[in-house]
């Protein structure tokens, strides 16, 4: 599994048997369109061009002109997150259908360990689950719940015997996953020199805290609290604080769930200055907006809880659109995380317990086709780009994933770009009772998607087999985003002045600082396993002046010492 | 002192008829803007403006010796052929002085015999300066500034600033009181100007509401620094910035920060360390502009979100200037301050082979290797976008820096600034033209006493205001030297820098201190001036917000659907404390906070099915008693 093969090991025989040529079709890369034909044997593209020349028996596709594109990659789900005990509606099969149904042949979805478990025995137990359930190639990133020295070895395991090359951080959820700075500071080190990209959700925790306490008090408890307590200034500034930690290490980031204006605009202006960072709104930030939290019926406005949450100001998804398409924001994402309005309903007193996440999953590529390419905002590259390549590139899947060529999987859907289908939760593959999106119109469906070399979805018809989804192992070093970074590690060398030693008089500084109580940093718990406690800096107890020939003579601690022994030097001169 | 004359009229009828103002200016709006009221009343009544008893006695008898006060008294002054330079408007007049006030503004005033007559001719007339961050007595690793409260204020004096306000920091956990009395006390018997006092917040617990309290209402004090930087010292969290930031704005009082991100510092220096950087030019390796614009973000992001009035103090850097610009631009109310060595100089020289040359920059946020800097933030001072200029004046002898000299994360953090402020922004941004002299007024001296509460008694030249006065040689030079510095310091950072414009002659409390070449202080003259609460000039807009700013709840009927059975927690986590700041043992802490996303309840309450087993995840399609109305998903 660890390895990088290129097929997955786990072939699985009537997998493999499946021949398939798609015809007459026009293929879209994230570079190109071109008219050709694809053929595909044993899950692998073996063939693209014209007039190929095929084995007899292959099972003919018609594209019929429609775009044949590499199936979706989302980024972003939460198949299997527990909340209290209780596992979202939508566990790795449910999740899966919904997503190739959708188009979506690949997820990467969130390890969520509660702190204090074994981040491997949590990944582990994940991969099992899905490997039972899954009904397409997946993938896994691994959420840190906190960071200590035991994480380390394990993040190390992970990143050279796993093929995980992601690993969320959190700033938000107070006392429970948020990380301080000189966390986030050493995580980002250590991760960057593993190789990996580091996904951030980022609102700033401390400050949510005190609003919800704030709004509570207030009287607010219902939904509308939710939005209320997370104004997008915490998002935007959550993002900025990321962002120059991450430049400060040189590492990589990766924003989760951009979700509004001025969060999605920090990042910009970060790329703008040459910063390694990458954003990924969601379906949810794309096609709707945080009115809905207002919502009179309960059930719907608990519907939307999602953090961070969507921003109520309508003209958001336009934004978040038009930066996509213009390349500032890069990876589609659905932050699937399916709860029932029961679920939900453990908050009906409180908004702070609400269960947080929305649908998406299905929807995902549908709106970003209807709200951009449709609109001409974007091409039709471009949507393969942000739905698909960007991901697979990120996150070191590509070519394996993301395109169109020959020796890629065969995770090929055929879009038609002017259906309009209709949202809603009677017809959805998800069982969650109630859709965000529910009663929207959304032109740009999948008409057929292949997963796995294998026709999973046909005429609105879904044919898939638990079980059958591999999980993709990933390297660490992604190309996409290490190569600016590796080189930035080449050629910024700091440099020390070499100067000469300063012999100047020195003052004689008391030995025992009067006012300097170490205090404890705020991180330490005395249940939980921390680092050693830091060297403060600040602290001194010695004195640097050293045996001076003086040194029987009394002298005044506070005293200017205006001609030194020896006259002044040369070093010091001042003139 | 002597009894003020009643009904005095506004200030452009009281000075000559307007036609005598040669420059009337035309008005701008936003900052430069005269704040409301500013002429309907000349007449100070300056029982008033003290709160407490301490503060009044402060105005009606100068704590110092009666000779000074009998000098003082008999000081009376009249300065001719000046053209006189407010922040709004600039006109020639004749001023009359006399009790350390402003008593007449205008031409061919009636004055007493005996005067003495100071010719102003060819030179501007303009409020003398005030410097708003200064630290004369904070003593940094056991070791106290070299200049101290008396060779501060000589050398402000010196260079035109007739009023300092200087930063009180508290021992972490020691009390705030105590700390201002024991600065008040140093300062009356040492500061030759009139001064006034901010308080540093360096431990932040809920004790501390009441001394805050006492502060504001009973001892002047309207302004308050937090610090992001100094991690396990000083450094505050997101969390306490927040308490406090509230607190302060229900007390009316301006919250300071210091905007520098510890947590990254920390991380940075010990880097730097392992990598054997240890001279001065790891000092701003490690403080990077990146970290002081995060906590420039972020200090802004809270006062937003507590309806607090920000001032950033030591604006250093172009991307922190652009971040506090942006955000005025979005509405909020935050002001900047660059200070003396961010406008006049830059970072080169940290890499200066000269040990004793690179350790005297060294000061936190430092300053700007982009030589550019100074050039920008003139600019940006010039437009509106920062507002007040100050010095940070703090200043640490060789001898001292040199506790450093193996490790730069122990050389003492200050530089000079205090006598060379007026000079360096004449130089850099009038004479070059960026700003006109009114601007120039408005950023040395204006500007800081609306936002500290001090307007218009400082900052303004009229009648009823203090006779803190500069007659201003706008037309020669004069080089900035360690050799000819009032300073107790052997370094000056702007050494060899030739700068227009300076003082010629300056007033403060109605006595001449500095005349040509000869300066003239007394020590213990200074008083202490108090400040009140809620300056309009800050706070008109906060408390419109603050009724505006009223979110309310949805009113839905009660949620009557299925809810999903929740077992109570048994594996709940301890909450693992995430404050950014170090948090203070023995003083009651804001107490854990409540960990919102764990539950030790069930919600669910009796049922009547509740002896009936059930599946933990069971999801409830048909609830008893069927959907209600209020839940129904169609």
């Amino acid at each position: 599994m660890s390895g990088a093969s290129f097929q997955g090991t786990r072939s699985i025989p009537h997998l493999t048997s499946e021949r398939l040529l798609i015809k007459g079709g026009r293929v879209v890369n994230d570079d190109q369109s071109f008219y050709a034909d694809v053929y595909v044997e044993d899950g692998v593209i073996k063939q693209v061009g014209e007039n190929l020349v095929v084995p007899g028996g292959v099972r003919v596709v018609e594209a019929e002109g429609r775009m044949v594109i590499p199936g979706g990659i989302d980024t972003n789900t939460c198949l299997n997150k527990a909340y209290l005990d209780s596992p979202p509606v939508d566990d790795f099969y449910q999740g899966t259908k919904a997503a190739l149904a959708g188009g979506t042949t690949m997820i990467i979805d969130h390890v969520t360990p509660q702190p204090g478990t074994s981040l491997l025995q949590v990944f582990e137990q994940w991969q099992e689950v899905a490997d039972r359930k899954c009904c397409c190639d997946y993938s896994l990133h691994v959420d840190i719940p906190q960071w200590d020295e035991g994480v380390k070895d394990e993040l190390e395991v992970l990143v050279q015997e796993k093929g995980i090359n992601s690993f969320q951080v959190y700033m938000a959820y107070k006392d429970l996953f948020q990380m301080t700075d000189t966390q986030l500071y050493e995580a980002f080190s250590f991760l960057s020199n593993l190789g990996a990209v580091v996904l951030v959700h980022a609102e700033n925790g401390d400050l949510i805290a005190q609003e919800q306490k704030k709004i509570l008090e207030m009287g607010i408890t219902g939904p509308e609290g939710h939005p209320l307590s997370r104004p997008e200034e915490l998002e935007a500034e959550a993002v900025f604080r990321a962002i120059t930690i991450g430049n400060r290490v040189n590492c990589p980031v990766y924003i989760t769930r951009v979700m509004s204006k001025s969060a999605a605009d920090t990042l910009t202006q970060a790329r703008r200055k040459g910063c390694v960072v990458f954003g990924e709104p969601l379906t949810a930030s794309l096609a709707t907006d945080g009115s809905h939290y207002w919502n009179r019926n309960w059930a719907k406005a608990a519907a939307c809880v999602t953090s961070p949450p969507l921003s109520p100001d309508p003209t958001t998804p336009q934004h978040l659109h038009t930066l996509l398409a213009c390349g500032d924001l890069q990876v589609v994402g659905s932050g699937h995380c399916a709860y029932s309005t029961a679920q939900k309903a453990i908050g009906k007193d409180n908004f702070t317990l609400i269960p947080e996440g929305t649908n998406g999953l299905e929807e995902r590529m549908g709106f970003v086709w209807d709200r951009a390419a449709a609109l001409g905002k974007m091409d039709e590259n471009q949507f393969v780009a942000v739905t698909s390549t960007n991901a697979a590139k990120i996150f070191n899947l590509y070519p394996r994933k993301g395109r169109i060529a020959v020796g890629s999987d065969a995770d090929i859907v055929i879009w038609d770009p002017d259906r309009i289908k209709t949202i809603t939760a009677k017809l959805q593959q998800s069982a969650l009772e109630y859709n965000i999106f529910e009663g929207m119109e959304c032109r740009g469906v999948p008409v057929l998607v292949v997963s796995q070399g294998r026709v999973v979805y046909e005429d609105d018809k879904l044919n898939v087999q638990q079980g059958t989804g591999r999980f993709i192992p990933r390297k660490p070093f992604p190309d996409h985003a290490y190569q600016r970074i590796n080189t930035r590690n080449k050629v910024i060398g700091r440099q020390a002045v070499s100067r000469g030693v300063y012999d100047g008089p020195v003052y004689d500084v008391p030995s025992t600082p009067k006012y300097i109580t170490p205090a404890p940093s705020a991180k330490t718990s005395p249940t939980t396993q921390q680092p050693p406690p830091i060297r403060n800096l600040h602290q001194s107890n010695f004195s640097l002046s050293g045996a001076q020939v003086d040194d029987n003579v009394p002298r005044r601690s506070g005293h200017r010492i205006i001609a030194p022994p020896g006259g002044r030097s040369n070093i010091t001169s001042l003139g | 002192s002597a009894p003020r004359p009643s009904g005095q009229l506004p200030l452009h009828s009281a000075s000559s008829p307007l036609s005598h103002s040669p420059k009337p200016r035309v008005k701008f709006g936003g900052m430069f803007c005269n704040i409301e009221g500013a002429f309907e009343n000349k007449t100070l009544n300056f029982e008033s403006l003290g709160a407490g008893s301490r503060s009044r006695e402060a105005f009606t008898a100068p704590a110092p010796p009666a000779s000074d006060n009998q000098c003082r008294l008999s000081d009376k002054l009249i300065i001719k052929g000046g053209k006189i330079v407010n922040d709004d408007q600039s006109f020639y007049a004749d001023i009359y002085i006399e009790d350390g006030t402003i008593k007449q503004i205008g031409e061919n005033l009636i004055v007493p015999s005996g005067v003495k007559t100071v010719d102003a001719y060819g030179h501007i007339v303009i409020p003398g300066g005030i410097d708003v961050n200064t630290s004369l007595q904070a003593p940094h690793m056991g070791m106290s500034p070299a200049d101290d409260f008396y060779h501060g204020t000589r050398a402000a004096l010196a260079g035109g600033t007739t009023m300092i306000i200087d930063h009180v920091v508290p021992e972490p956990g020691a009390s705030l009181l105590a700390a201002f009395d024991q600065w008040r006390d140093t300062a009356d018997k040492r500061s030759c100007c009139d001064y006034s006092l901010h308080i540093d917040i360096t431990r932040w617990h809920e004790g501390m509401f009441e001394e805050l309290e006492t502060l504001v209402k009973d001892h002047g004090v309207n302004s308050f620094l937090v610090y992001m930087a100094y991690k396990d010292k000083y450094q505050s969290s997101d969390s306490q910035m927040y308490e406090i930031f509230s607190i302060l704005r229900d007390l009316g009082a301006i919250a300071q920060v210091h905007a520098e991100n510890g947590d990254i510092i920390d991380e940075e220096q010990k880097k730097l360390l392992d990598l054997g950087i240890t001279g001065p030019e790891g000092h701003v390796l490690s403080h990077s502009e990146e970290v002081e614009t995060e906590a420039v973000y972020r200090a802004i992001t809270i006062a937003k979100q507590a309806n607090c009035p920000l001032y950033v103090t030591k604006v250093m850097s172009k991307p922190a200037a652009d971040v506090v610009a942006k955000a005025r631009k979005k509405g909020m109310v935050v002001y900047g301050e660059p200070i003396t060595a961010s406008l006049g100089t830059d970072g080169s020289h940290y890499w200066s082979k000269n040990w004793a040359k690179a350790a005297a920059f060294v000061m936190s946020p430092p300053l700007s290797p982009d030589p550019a800097t100074p050039d920008y933030l003139n600019s940006m001072l010039s437009c509106g976008d920062l507002q007040v200029t100050a010095s940070a004046h703090c200043t640490f002898s060789t001898a001292q820096k040199a506790v450093g000299k193996d490790n730069f994360t122990f050389i003492p953090e200050g530089t000079n600034g205090i006598e060379e402020r007026m000079s360096i922004v004449w130089d850099k941004a009038v004479a070059t033209g960026k700003m006109d002299e009114n601007e120039f007024v408005a950023v040395t001296s204006t500007n800081a006493a609306k936002i500290f509460n001090l307007y218009p008694r400082k900052g303004r030249i009229a009648v009823g205001s203090d006779a803190d006065l500069v007659i201003w040689n706008t037309k020669e030079t004069k080089t900035f030297s360690a050799k000819s510095h009032n300073l107790t310091v052997e370094m000056n950072i702007f050494e060899g820098m030739e700068c227009r414009g300076f003082p010629v002659v300056v007033i403060s409390q109605g006595r001449i201190i500095l005349e040509g070449e000869k300066l003239d202080v007394m020590e213990g003259s200074g008083r202490f001036v108090p400040r009140k609460a809620f300056p309009d000039y800050v706070y008109k807009r906060i408390k419109a917000r603050s009724r505006m700013a009223e979110a309310r709840g949805v009113p839905r009927g009660n949620y009557d659907g299925p809810v999903h059975d929740v077992i109570s927690m048994t594996k709940s986590v301890p909450p693992t404390p995430t404050t950014r700041g170090p948090s203070c043992p023995g003083k009651t802490t804001a107490g854990p906070a409540r960990n919102l996303h764990q539950s030790g309840f069930t919600l669910s309450g009796t049922q009547m099915d509740d002896h009936i087993p059930r599946r933990t995840a069971q999801r409830i399609v048909a609830p008893p008693g069927g959907r209600s109305n209020i839940t129904s998903l169609s």
